[in-house]
């Protein structure tokens, strides 16, 4: 950051160059990094470490919970079969233990989805750089933080040394207006953005969302969208940290407190964007007329309203897009013209670092209430961390879950890519709450479609996918 | 990792925008130790149907392909999870080139870092690239770091553009974590004046 553009500043410039150690003769820049969460995906880069003979420069600065491998059935690590996967668990508590790196372990409330541990632990804050070995890692810039993925070298150079070699990405603003209608929310917002730019729109840029329809947002809502950031491309999502990010913080086990809270607040609150700061590129939506959104294909990008219709590779401007429509619709068992409200499911999943967090489980426990699973349907509600779950059985959701037929699972990653083991079936079509609708990403064959929690709800009530609007009119 | 200089190989054509790194290393790989093969897991889901056959319907599978060290596909390559075990399957099976008219954020870092030189050029000149490859399956495709050219056995060549020291990473085999350690009083004095 030179002196000469300092009175108008983004986000991002603001936050890198609080961490900003030194510049390398190619221009890169050496980061410091707050917070570096680990999960037991991590196992790669411990090892790294241990065969270079290395020890954590700063342990205090990491925190660590088992999410990919472990099961939802069960808290009893020693309950999975694989042992490949059983030793990926244990790993990360032999590694975390070995290394003085503070540790949530199955045993502990606090275990769960890394990037819902983060924030709710209140380990992820305003003006912070965080990384972590998993490419949702952006989910944490919500809070105002500069978070993003890093790959398994990536995170054996952190923990040897703190500090992360960044060139400095180009700044993407997004800019929502309008007010969200009814029975719409953070996850239908995400997908007409990632729809809308394309699932390489934001390559190379770190996107900070604004305006009037993200200030209206919940903590867990802008925690949705920061998430799909990567979906679009994006480096990194972030959001200036105001009055909604203070009170979610505020009390939180890891924030500051007393007199060093409102200093904090106090720097927090001169993140935001400067009015004049200067982006690479804008982008704007306005959210007024969306509506509940699903996906078809095998990106997020193939996003469409619930009463669109299945596209025709024909209307495909290149013949490679067209190709590789048809290619989706082919793995996808669809076909051109066919209504996306109605195509029955087999599986429907309430979960992840994308919707696993209270907001969501109460918005879909509003639509299952006094309802019941659809016979042809396996449904499964997997909060994001022992601590949602908590809390959504000390407000009861859990019974509404089980009453209606739902399975009320342990907390991890779970069916959102299966590594721990929880599958969707070849050729089984699934309604997800998760983030990709890879081919093969919740099991080899799996058709996914992704969409909010409220909308998984209904799909698994009617066992096909639905608008979930007509159902919240009706009431409870 | 083994420096980079030039290489004179048979690509691979992989006419799909947005594929992802779940199709290069599928999720159920990634619990494997880095000692493995990961060549072996590489397209995996692609290359071998659900029974374990390969699938003859897949480039790879192909004789004139099989031999293949570079890989060519248009707009964001190898987007989605953070994994460098998609970098590792790419390279342990023998691709040490993607040409792409764009990756993804990550896989590009975790490429830099693993010795996999990634070349950016204009989304028509690798359409049309791909469109040679498809047409003559086997066709080499010739890769001059130092000169910064990739060229087609026509005569075509195109001038890429790369990170000066990304450069000196690829053709030295340098080693980023070393160099860093020797920094390591820069960022303790950094620590010392950092109040968070």
């Amino acid at each position: 950051m030179n002196a000469t553009n300092r009175a108008s500043r983004t986000l991002l410039d603001k936050v890198w160059h609080e961490h900003h150690v030194l510049t390398r003769e190619d221009g890169q820049s050496l980061l410091y990094v707050d917070s570096h969460f680990l999960q037991d995906g991590s196992a790669p880069a411990f090892e790294m470490l241990r065969q270079r003979g290395l020890k954590a420069h700063a342990p205090q600065r990491g925190f660590a919970t088992p999410d990919h491998y472990v099961p939802t059935s069960s808290r009893d690590l020693e309950s999975i079969a694989d042992p490949e996967k059983r030793a990926m668990a244990n790993a990360l508590r032999d590694d975390s233990k070995s290394l003085g790196i503070t540790f949530f372990g199955l045993d502990d409330i606090r275990q769960g989805i890394v990037h819902v541990v983060g924030p709710e632990q209140g380990l992820s804050r305003p003006g912070m750089l965080i990384v972590c070995g998993d490419s949702h890692t952006s989910t944490h810039g919500a809070l105002g933080a500069l978070a993003f993925g890093i790959g398994a070298t990536e995170v054996a150079h952190v923990l040897a040394t703190q500090t992360l070699w960044q060139r400095k990405p180009k700044a993407l603003r997004i800019v929502l207006d309008g007010q969200l209608p009814a029975g719409v929310g953070a996850k239908d917002v995400i997908l007409a953005i990632i729809a809308k730019i394309g699932a390489g729109g934001a390559t190379g840029h770190v996107i900070e969302y604004a305006g009037p329809a993200i200030t209206a947002l919940s903590m867990e809502g802008r925690l949705t969208v920061c998430n799909m950031s990567i979906e679009a491309g994006g480096r990194a999502g972030m959001i200036a940290p105001d009055d909604t990010t203070f009170n979610y913080l505020a009390g939180r086990p890891f924030a500051p407190t007393g007199a060093q809270w409102d200093r904090e607040v106090a720097r927090w609150r001169a993140l935001a964007s400067d009015p004049d700061a200067p982006f690479d590129k804008r982008v704007s939506l306005d959210v007024s007329q969306l509506t509940p959104m699903v996906t078809w294909g095998n990106s997020p990008e193939d996003a469409l309203a619930i009463d669109a219709r299945v596209p025709d590779p024909a209307t495909a401007p290149t013949g490679e897009r067209r190709a590789a429509m048809q290619r989706s619709l082919d793995y996808m068992g669809l076909t051109p013209g066919m209504p996306l409200d109605g195509l029955k499911i087999d599986r429907a999943f309430i979960g992840s670092c994308t919707n696993g967090r209270i907001e969501d489980l109460k918005s879909a426990a509003a639509v299952v209430k006094g309802r019941k699973v659809a016979a042809s349907v396996e449904a499964w509600v997997v909060p994001g961390s022992g601590l949602v779950k908590q809390e959504a059985e000390a407000l009861g959701l859990d019974r509404i879950f089980k009453d209606a037929g739902f399975q009320w699972r342990e907390a991890g990653c779970s069916m959102c890519l299966g590594t721990n083991g929880d599958t969707v079936a070849p050729g089984r079509r699934s309604a997800s709450t998760t983030n990709r609708n890879f081919v093969g990403r919740q099991g080899p064959g799996s058709r996914t479609h992704l969409m909010s929690p409220a909308m998984v709800a209904a799909a698994a009530l009617n066992g096909h996918l639905v608008d979930v609007r007509p159902m919240l009119a009706e009431g409870i | 990792m083994e420096p980079f200089v030039h290489l004179d190989a048979v690509a691979l054509p992989i006419a799909q925008p947005n594929f992802d790194t779940d199709q290069i290393l599928p999720a159920r790989y990634l619990q494997k130790p880095r000692s493995d093969d990961f060549g072996n897991y590489l397209f995996r889901d692609l290359r071998y149907r659900a029974d374990g056959t390969p699938n003859y319907a897949f480039a790879l599978n192909s004789p004139a392909y099989r031999s293949a060290r570079i890989v060519v596909a248009p707009e964001n390559f190898a987007c989605g999870s953070s994994r460098e075990h998609a970098v590792w399957a790419l390279y342990d099976y023998g691709v040490r080139v993607v040409i792409a008219a764009s990756v993804g954020d990550i896989f590009a870092s975790n490429a830099g870092k693993n010795g996999l030189l990634i070349i950016l050029l204009p989304a028509s000149q690798v359409a049309e690239m791909i469109g040679k490859l498809e047409a003559q399956p086997g066709l080499h495709v010739s890769v001059d770091l130092e000169a910064q050219t990739v060229a087609t056995p026509d005569g075509v060549s195109h001038r890429f553009e790369i990170d000066a020291y990304q450069k000196r990473c690829l053709m030295e085999g340098l080693d980023e974590l070393g160099y860093t350690l020797t920094q390591l009083d820069r960022i303790e004095a950094f620590e010392r004046n950092y109040a968070y």
